[in-house]
């Protein structure tokens, strides 16, 4: 281990993978993402199947004669062998189609490009927070082991873990919002600015400050900032604890003792070298964490009553509209998986270590 | 001689002996730690309460008294009354028996699929280990509560389901943690002597390789309680966990959503159960792992 280190000009060479590995690593990254993709496709087409609902009878309503019946089953393909079934599923979802939602009537992928830009909005500015925050908060806490600062980060650490963050966006609702009013309240925007600025991107900060309408931004930021700041806080707890773990890995290496005899700056030592050496599992754990951001939006868009996919998810799932609650848990799934896959290939291809 | 002594002695007389030393060596080392202990000292309060709660004192935690609804706490009911003037207290403490049924459920399923997977694929090795494994990447890579969300959604809301949802999305962990042990100690000296002597791979993998899996497993377990008390209790919060009247602190929680404004007792106190339970259980995990798994640490 202390082999690849202990020089940071070896460590350099040391991290250049060369082509055919490249390759290999890529295609073992495609094969792995294939796979597990269409494993998440597999377990939402069993919970599709399971529910108590009879998709002919849902086509068709309850009187519907039996030769109805007997097409409809057969267009649907119920009579089909299970596999087949699958088979067909597997193709209409890579074309895009997740059928159509029985609560908007509009088709499921047409409803995530609505709900999903709320979603990626809170979901970025919660990691923007959490990471410039974090890693700094974790880097000052491995170089002050025991102190006071660490004895913080590690209490900030230990309450994101085990706080539930529905109920905090309720009492921060409840604090922030209703009594000292330093917030907005639920939803993305008030009413009066709703709908004043064209959607381009969807993020309603980011088409309010390309359009210069900085009412409307100032008004989306404020409604922005709580429920963001209570998820980037999750971000914070992980991305803290899991920096300073690495810092003190780094700071036992030879390297740094080498660089501190040379009598470089401590600064230097800290926020060069070794920082340096951590980028690559840093950006696997904010990309881990960025996942389960889009995924823990569920609760706090509940709660925040803010428009995005953990919203759409939920209220179509309290009206049995199950096409639409497969559609969105395939779409953050995906993206849950990709990411997941991106970052063990990061590792492998970036950190020789990780392969031995 | 103490029984102090007995347990410290470098000399110890029977295999009993040297058990229960071991044991005391590990109480001691985390009986050191101040945090660890607070951890040790909730989750038993939290037990305490649930195999107690029918026996202490406490009204009916679905007693309704429309007289007396949305009481701020007080003398007569120390945690206030909710919408339907049921005591607060009461519901917390027999809320903290759902909370412990599902974690003990969610456990018990999730540890032996994990443990026989895990060793499994390390001592067999070779192309049950690459499928195994691969398997285990693939739930590993999926969202946990999105899935019970679909998964809940698809069968019924409730308790059983919540469970099983969680348990689905959970083992894949455990998996690794056996797998890894398996594979240190697979060519192991032990190992290989009880093989020569005729002992099939299931009593190897049994009585060998598992009870060595043990420590890593409990450590893994412990932490791993805060998560799935957050996800039971954010299933309940959506309404897909146990149903009404059960006194789920989730769905207490989402009831009093309603009489945050004028009644944040309601809302609040049930969330604070939550997060001190989930604190114990971080505290009691990271306790333990220094004392059972010092590499990890």
């Amino acid at each position: 281990m202390a082999g690849e280190t202990t020089a940071t000009g070896r460590a350099a060479a040391a991290w250049q993978p060369r082509g055919a590995e490249i390759a290999y690593e890529v295609f073992r990254f495609l094969g792995i993402l294939i796979l597990t993709l269409i494993g998440l496709i597999f377990i939402t087409f069993l919970i599709g199947r399971v529910v108590p609902i009879d998709p002919v009878l849902a086509v068709l309503g309850d009187r519907a004669p039996p030769e109805a019946y007997e097409r409809v089953r057969q267009e649907l393909g119920v009579d089909l062998p299970v596999y087949q079934q699958f088979w067909i599923y597997l193709m209409k979802v890579i074309r895009g189609d997740f059928g159509t939602s029985a609560m908007t009537s509009q088709p499921v992928l047409y409803d995530l490009g609505q709900f999903f830009p709320a979603t990626l909005e809170l979901a970025t500015a919660a990691t923007l927070i959490g990471v410039v925050i974090g890693i700094p908060l974790g880097v000052v806490a491995a170089t002050n082991q025991g102190r006071w600062i660490d004895h913080v980060t590690r209490v900030i650490g230990l309450v994101g873990y085990s706080i539930p963050i529905f109920w905090m966006g309720l009492v921060g609702l409840l604090v922030l919002y209703s009594w000292l009013d330093l917030v907005a309240g639920p939803g993305r925007l008030d009413i009066a600015y709703d709908g004043l600025v064209e959607p381009i991107t969807g993020l309603i900060t980011v088409d309010s400050a390309i359009s210069g309408d900085w009412d409307v931004f100032f008004n989306a930021l404020s409604h922005l900032i709580l429920p963001a700041s209570l998820l980037g806080y999750l971000t914070l707890a992980y991305v803290s604890r899991m920096t300073r773990s690495f810092m003190l890995a780094q700071l036992n290496q030879e390297y740094i003792l080498t660089a501190r005899a040379k009598g470089m700056t401590e600064r230097r030592v800290v926020w060069r070298h070794a920082l340096g050496n951590i980028v690559v599992p840093l950006i696997a754990v904010v990309a881990l964490s960025y996942a389960s951001l889009l995924e823990g939006a569920v609760l706090t868009e509940t709660v925040f009553a803010w428009p995005g996919l953990g919203l759409y998810i939920t209220r179509s799932l309290f009206n049995a509209d199950m096409n639409a609650v497969l559609g969105g848990t395939m779409l953050i799934g995906a993206i849950f998986v990709c990411l997941n896959v991106f970052c063990d290939m990061l590792y492998r291809l970036l950190d020789p270590r990780a392969r031995a | 001689m103490t029984a102090r002594d007995w347990l410290l002695t470098d000399t110890p007389g029977s295999r009993r002996q040297a058990s229960f030393g071991h044991w005391y060596r590990n109480w001691l080392a985390f009986r050191g730690n101040p945090l660890a202990m607070v951890g040790f000292a909730i989750v038993l309060a939290l037990i305490l309460i649930a195999v107690l709660a029918p026996v202490l004192p406490l009204q009916s935690p679905t007693l309704q008294s429309l007289s007396t609804r949305l009481q701020p706490p007080g003398a007569g009911h120390w945690f206030g009354t909710d919408e339907l003037g049921r005591d607060i207290l009461s519901r917390v403490a027999w809320g903290a028996r759902i909370t412990l049924t599902i974690v003990i459920m969610v456990v018990v399923i999730v540890v032996p699929i994990g443990l026989l997977i895990g060793t499994i694929s390390g001592y067999i090795g070779g192309a049950v280990d690459v499928v195994l494994m691969r398997v285990t990447d693939i739930f590993l890579a999926f969202p946990r509560l999105i899935l019970a969300l679909a998964f809940v959604a698809a069968i019924k809301p409730g308790l059983e389901s919540a469970i099983i949802a969680i348990a689905l999305t959970s083992w894949p962990p455990y998996a690794r943690i056996a797998r890894a042990e398996t594979i240190t100690v697979r060519n192991a000296d032990f190992v290989k002597a009880a093989r020569l002597q005729g002992a099939s791979p299931f009593r190897i993998i049994w009585h060998y390789v598992v009870p060595l899996c043990t420590a890593s497993v409990i450590v893994r377990m412990t932490l791993d309680m805060a998560g799935i008390i957050l996800t039971a209790a954010g299933l309940g919060f959506l309404g897909l966990g146990a149903q009404p009247p059960t006194p789920e602190w989730g769905a207490m929680i989402s009831t009093g959503r309603d009489y945050l404004l004028d009644q944040w007792w309601v809302a609040t106190i049930p969330g604070i159960a939550i997060f001190v339970v989930s604190l114990g259980f971080n505290l009691l995990g990271d306790g333990l792992r220094d004392v059972l798994d010092p590499k990890r640490s």
